[in-house]
């Protein structure tokens, strides 16, 4: 199929930028998103022009490098998938294609669809982890786990920390994330004794690096590739008052 | 402003906003007295009784609080909001939300507006004095609330902007009742869906109720 891509191109994180259109021809519907944009580039370097920065890694939707918002969502029109895993049979001959990198504050582009997304680091630095020395290995039966919390973890712990949920909120708020690896931790024995310091710090780091707010608009759960459910949200709202409260 | 994180602001956010939702039931019902008999001596019983009580004026000063810290909350945290993506997308972001989810500063500017016209129109006229006085029966001596109502409700005008900005109110309640039990962390698999559903009742409760007053004066009375 022959389409037109629209792409936001800038050179560096402090020169302006602009869409710019590329046309491209004969794309078979088989290819997947990222491999239609390695073949765009490779057309750019044959004609001497400097190819377009987009972040990627495994390709299997599971490390959470691939980014990029597609016609108004973040990792394209498919639910519950990252870019990588996105295909163009999901597009039609002739369509105009608008690829903008994540537009967020505290996710300053590198370079055209590149974003730093170290303000994530950053927020796990300061709290997402447990210091506690658990010791050798226990039993595994030694420590009783509802299945039900073992299953939320789980859950939550499964959020690859692409930024989907900071693109996709109107205030470019990171609370879905924030809230799904406080909950990964608050859910389970080991990490429930740093819970109420942990809940604070990450907060702290995260209103300090310039997120917004959240206004319970649930966005991020609607885009989030790895389908991280707000009732995390309500669950570090809880942690988080009790902490300060108690 | 980092003297409350982003989520104590919300805590104070939605508790001012669940007080506010308490008022607006009482003032609702006072408000339906104006239908229940013609000759307006319950509504205006009751309209004195607010005026005069010790305990009703102390705590009009904790309902401008909550009004206030709402208000002043609501702009904090959505000009900061505004500052998180200080470059927009050239695509308008098009996920499945709450739609009314994402006007909340605006229905709320909206009810903000219709607030000062209200307040000039009803309660400055008290506090200055200029409401008229019932000259016979039991109520003699007291001012008419009664009468300057129905005379602004036979304005068609008048009606059509009251009526409105209450639909406006509306859509700010839908979002705003459910809203702010996740903001303070309540949720739960077994009533979070009732707390929704109850949050659109209480929507279309309250608004219906207000606009009816309105539009009864002023087709039928
Ligand atoms: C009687 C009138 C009002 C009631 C009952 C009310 C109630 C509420 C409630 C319960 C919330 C949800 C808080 C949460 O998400 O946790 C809310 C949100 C909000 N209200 Fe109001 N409100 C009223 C008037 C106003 C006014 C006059 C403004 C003026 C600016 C306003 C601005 C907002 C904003 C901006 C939000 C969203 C805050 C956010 O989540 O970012 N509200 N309101
Ligand atoms: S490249 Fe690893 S998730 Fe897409």
């Amino acid at each position: 199929m022959d389409l037109k891509l629209k792409i936001w191109r800038q050179a560096a994180q402090d020169a302006p930028g602009k869409f710019v259109m590329y046309p491209i021809q004969n794309i078979s519907s088989e290819a997947s998103f990222l491999e239609m944009l390695d073949i765009l580039n490779e057309q750019l370097v044959a004609k001497g022009e400097d190819p377009v920065a987009f972040d990627h890694d495994c390709r299997e939707g599971i490390c959470g490098m691939c980014s990029l918002f597609i016609n108004g969502k973040p990792h394209g029109p498919d639910a519950a998938i990252t870019t990588c895993q996105l295909h163009m049979r999901r597009f039609n001959d002739g369509d105009t294609i608008v690829i903008e990198p994540w537009r967020a504050k505290p996710f300053p582009v590198i370079k055209d669809l590149m974003v730093d997304r170290t303000a994530f680091d950053e927020i796990i630095q300061a709290g997402g982890f447990v210091s506690v020395n658990t010791g050798g290995v226990p039993d595994a039966n030694a420590i009783p786990i509802k299945k039900r919390n073992a299953d939320l973890a789980m859950d939550a712990a499964s959020c690859i920390g692409c930024g989907a949920c900071v693109a996709a909120c109107k205030n470019a708020s990171a609370m879905l994330f924030v809230s799904a690896k406080v909950s990964q931790f608050a859910l389970l024995p080991q990490g429930k004794v740093e819970a109420k310091e942990r809940v604070q710090k990450m907060v702290a780091k995260m209103d300090d690096l310039g997120f917004g707010n959240c206004t319970n608009t649930y966005a991020c759960e609607a885009e989030c590739p790895k389908e991280i459910s707000v009732t995390n949200i309500a669950r570090m709202n809880r942690e988080f008052l009790c902490a300060k409260v108690s | 402003m980092k003297l409350y994180s982003s989520l104590t602001k919300k805590y104070i956010m939605s508790l001012a906003g669940l007080f506010l939702l308490t008022f607006l039931l009482v003032h609702l019902t006072i408000n339906l007295l104006i239908l229940v008999d013609d000759g307006r001596s319950l509504f205006n019983t009751v309209a004195h009784f607010m005026g005069t009580n010790v305990f009703i004026q102390t705590f009009q000063w904790v309902l401008f609080g909550g009004f206030a810290i709402h208000i002043l909350f609501g702009f904090i945290l959505q000009i900061a909001n505004w500052m998180a993506r200080p470059k927009r997308y050239d695509k308008k972001a098009i996920s499945e939300t709450s739609f009314f989810s994402k006007f909340m500063i605006h229905t709320g500017i909206i009810i903000l507006v219709f607030l000062g016209i209200h307040l000039a129109d009803f309660f400055v006229k008290k506090i200055g004095g200029t409401v008229p006085e019932i000259h016979s029966g039991d109520l003699a001596g007291i001012e008419d609330m009664g009468i300057l109502v129905l005379e602004k409700f036979k304005m068609g005008g008048y009606v059509l902007f009251y009526v409105l900005s209450l639909l406006f109110l509306g859509f700010h309640l839908d979002h705003a009742f459910q809203s702010s039990f996740q903001s303070l962390g309540l949720n739960h698999d077994k009533y979070t869906p009732f707390i929704k559903s109850l949050s659109r009742i209480l929507a279309i409760v309250i608004t219906l109720g207000y606009i009816t007053i309105p539009v009864c004066i002023y087709f039928f009375k």
